[in-house]
């Protein structure tokens, strides 16, 4: 059991010293990089990918993706703005309104790929497109305008770090909960190891999967809440790419594509290697280009990096 | 049209899989023109043989000749080129491509790097209708044929290449009467081209038609060679079979239980056909057979991890049919399951002992809320490694790292703390090395004593004249026998086996 428990936090380490690397880096390469305004921006701008990375290492670890959070994402954010503006609806109930649009939409991604059997890969890209198409219409394809109807969710802060950031982090800590220490967690990742096996001991792994497509959805909601606040206004092109950016974060927290493997807190450390990459990469003067070109790069070495780990591992244990 | 040259010689042959001995010293020959059949039971070795012949397995010792020249092919592709060919048991074909693409696979007519397709469906035609098939276009993809005619396919395949050598490895599993005619005239058109096959197959009836020699095999040895015209039907079941039994179980009189499960005309498509047995608390029911008659697929369809289509379960005496429509209606009444693959179906190769072994019965090692309890979770699997005793380095071990019979007693472990009562288990010691079998066996059978209804499917004959307080026998999807201990002998096992085989001509003979 000890040696269990130190594993996992070997795991936590790696992560952590790969973010403690570029932070030196960039700390060296950058006279201004340390400082509490980087440190609050980066955690500031990160509440929406932390989010939707929590849903995304949920869908991956069941052995399934949902490429749709993007689109899913416009479009609850597209019924938030039109139930504030449009029909003046109070807060909460906008509120409401937009996470139950985005757990429509991802009952919707796993009815169908339950049902039939399906690769989530095309249900998720069919909902990707049609929940864009609903977002244009929807919004008229216009922007809108929100105005002072969504400040008191941008401007609340604790110490300059965002409400909506505290928020995040406390998804990913109860996240983390819930994968390692629920029976709930346990089913999830024993059906991304072998479905067929955990319905031959008399579970049935639907219901489960179903739950985690629509949670999936309900959290690329939540981050709409939060975009929706930082912009000020509706976009109906907001959030295209979102969900490689969150698959790129999963995938460096070291969660496996193939199922039945990966750690919510990893992706959390994803998603802020990721942003410091960026921002470090700003500050050191590098432009658009060859920010992707290396961020591009750094995806791939993390896997590739995680393939010898989990070999190393299988070896010495 | 048979002379006593020889075409193809092994002497010798040994082949053995880890610590598993499948072949020990088999000689065997093969003239020009003769059809040389090979039988014996399951895990006689007769395909290993085969595989090593077709260049698909190297022997660890042991030499061969082919046409009075060594012959010791590296694969598959270099015993082809030399005049030695396969038709496999499985399927080979190519279900997207049409028949003549599979026909000609590696051997397309083209001009320039452009495929002749007019040629190729003339040429695949042709031979198509060699097999009698000359009404099948050879245009249509091969998938959306039925089974049998793509092993026809299959077959024809084969047919478009030269060879001096055929092996043909139950060819008929999957043919219907009349293909399976056209497939012996073509049989006897190879036979008068001077080509020797060796052909495999459980079908004695078959055998007796078809061949000119027998060799039967048992436990990787040649038993016999006999002309055909030589030898009967008994001799050759008593020769496959052998006569001694080996280390036995010490069971106590096993004291006859209430009923724990009863089966009723259970059916499901072509694989189950009208089923019925009864098992009872504290007995081993065995389940014996052939390859693909139906034990497997009878099970899954009591369980419920395939839908029957006609039939009941009944359950503890119980009047009332139990309802079981999948595999959690099963094991909440207490049915478990202990599929063969253990690797696909029952484990969780990459988690620990510890995950596995509770995985069925959560919900007693979580607080409120579904949080798990470690503690007790751990002192669960702490207790199953220590009774079934299951040897690892800690029940954090990941199963997969464990040996086959550690791997088993975790999947034992799993449904004894489900507390299910009937127990079946889909050959409990495949892949399995001996010693640790008779761990599997002393653990099953103190199973029974504890009042448990065990079932056991198995191709090893042995195990269950071992194990069983009766043995059901299945043949040909059907159920064929139950036999009592006390009752029971190789030769009747066998016989029930082979029964659903046997054309009408041939019941005499076994009678």
């Amino acid at each position: 059991m000890k040696k269990a428990r130190l594993g996992a936090l070997g795991d936590y380490l790696g992560m952590l010293a790969a973010l403690a690397v570029l932070l030196t880096v960039f700390g060296v390469a950058a006279p201004h990089f340390f400082s509490g305004a980087t440190f609050r921006t980066i955690a500031n701008q990160s509440p929406y990918a932390v989010t939707l990375a929590v849903g995304m290492t949920y869908i991956l670890i069941i052995r399934e993706i949902d490429l749709s959070v993007g689109s899913v994402l416009a479009l609850s954010h597209a019924v938030f703005g039109v139930c504030l503006v449009d029909f003046k609806w109070p807060l909460p109930s906008a509120v409401l309104a937009c996470v139950a649009t985005g757990m429509l939409c991802g009952l919707l991604n796993g009815l169908i790929t339950i049902k039939w059997s399906l690769p989530s890969f095309i249900t998720t890209l069919g909902m990707l497109e049609m929940a864009r198409g609903a977002t244009y219409l929807v919004t008229a394809s216009r922007t809108k305008y929100l105005g002072d109807a969504v400040e008191g969710i941008g401007e609340a802060s604790v110490l300059g770090l965002r409400i909506s950031f505290l928020a995040a982090a406390a998804l990913v800590v109860a996240g983390q909960l819930v994968l390692t220490r629920t029976v709930w967690g346990r089913y999830m990742v024993a059906i991304g190891t072998n479905e067929e096996a955990v319905r031959l001991s008399g579970i049935d792994p639907r219901p489960m999967k179903l739950a985690v497509f629509v949670i999936c959805g309900a959290l690329a909601a939540l981050a709409a809440v939060d975009v929706s606040s930082q912009l000020g206004s509706v976009d109906p092109n907001l959030g295209s790419g979102f969900e490689l950016g969150a698959i790129a974060a999963v995938v460096i927290g070291g969660t496996s594509l193939l199922g039945g493997r990966g750690s919510v807190l990893n992706s959390f450390f994803g998603v802020l290697i990721i942003a410091v990459l960026g921002f470090g990469l700003v500050q050191v003067g590098a432009n658009e280009p060859t920010k992707r070109l290396i961020t591009g790069a750094v995806i791939v070495a993390a896997v590739i990096l995680d393939h010898y780990r989990t070999r190393l591992g299988k070896a010495s244990s | 049209m048979t002379s006593d040259e020889t075409l193809l010689a092994a002497s010798g042959l040994r082949k053995s899989y880890g610590a598993n001995t499948v072949l020990e010293g088999v000689d065997f020959t093969l003239r020009p023109g003769e059809v040389h059949a090979l039988v014996g039971e399951n895990g006689a070795g007769k395909s290993t043989l085969a595989r090593i012949l077709a260049g698909l397995a190297r022997p660890d010792a042991g030499a061969m000749t082919f046409e009075g020249k060594p012959f010791a092919p590296r694969s598959r592709h270099e015993a082809e080129r030399l005049g030695v060919r396969m038709v496999m048991q499985e399927l080979n074909v190519i279900g997207t491509l049409t028949v003549a693409e599979n026909v000609f696979i590696d051997q397309m007519p083209h001009r320039f790097g452009w495929i002749d397709v007019r040629r190729m469906n003339e040429e695949a035609r042709a031979l198509l209708a060699q097999l009698g098939l000359g009404d099948l276009d050879p245009s249509r993809p091969v998938g959306t044929l039925g089974i049998g005619h793509q092993q026809m396919v299959e077959i024809a395949a084969g047919l478009s290449r030269r060879g001096r050598v055929w092996i043909l490895d139950e060819p008929t599993a999957a043919l219907t009467d009349p293909e399976a005619e056209k497939l012996f005239a073509q049989v006897k058109l190879l036979q008068q081209e001077g080509v020797g096959i060796l052909y495999i197959s459980h079908r004695l009836e078959e055998i007796r038609r078809l061949s000119d020699r027998i060799t039967v095999l048992r436990d990787g040895r040649r038993v016999a060679t006999h002309r055909t015209s030589e030898v009967t039907l008994d001799q050759m079941i008593r020769e496959m079979v052998g006569r001694e039994l080996g280390e036995s179980l010490s069971r106590g009189a096993a004291a006859p239980g209430a009923p724990a499960l009863s089966v009723e005309g259970l059916c499901r498509g072509e694989a189950v056909r009208d089923v019925s047995f009864e098992a009872f608390h504290g007995e081993i029911l065995g389940f014996a057979g052939l390859m693909g008659s139906g034990r497997t697929e009878t099970m899954r369809a009591v369980f419920g991890a395939d839908r029957a289509d006609r039939g009941a379960v009944y359950l503890r005496g119980s009047a009332q049919p139990a309802r079981i429509r999948s595999p959690r209606d099963a094991v909440r009444q207490g049915l478990a399951l202990l599929t063969e693959d253990r690797k696909g179906q029952g484990l969780l190769q990459s988690l620990s002992i510890r995950a596995n072994t509770t995985l069925a019965r959560m919900g007693d090692v979580a607080r409120k809320g579904g949080w798990i309890s470690s503690a007790a979770e751990q002192e669960v699997a702490e207790r199953f490694v220590r009774t079934l005793g299951i040897r690892c380095t800690s029940a954090e071990q990941p199963v997969g790292q464990l040996s086959g019979g550690n791997q088993q007693k975790v999947v034992i472990a799993k449904w004894l703390y489900r507390d299910c009562d009937v127990l079946i288990f889909d050959e409990p010691t495949r892949g399995i090395d001996v010693g640790a079998k008779f761990e599997i066996y002393r653990l099953l059978a103190d199973l029974a004593a504890g009042g448990k209804a065990v079932i056991v499917v198995s191709s090893d004959l042995k195990e269950l004249m071992i194990l069983c307080d009766r043995i059901a026998v299945m043949s040909a999807c059907r159920l064929a026998a139950i036999f009592g201990r006390g009752e029971w002998s190789q030769d009747k096992i066998m016989k029930a086996a082979l029964s659903g085989y046997l054309g009408p001509s041939a019941k005499g003979a076994v009678n």
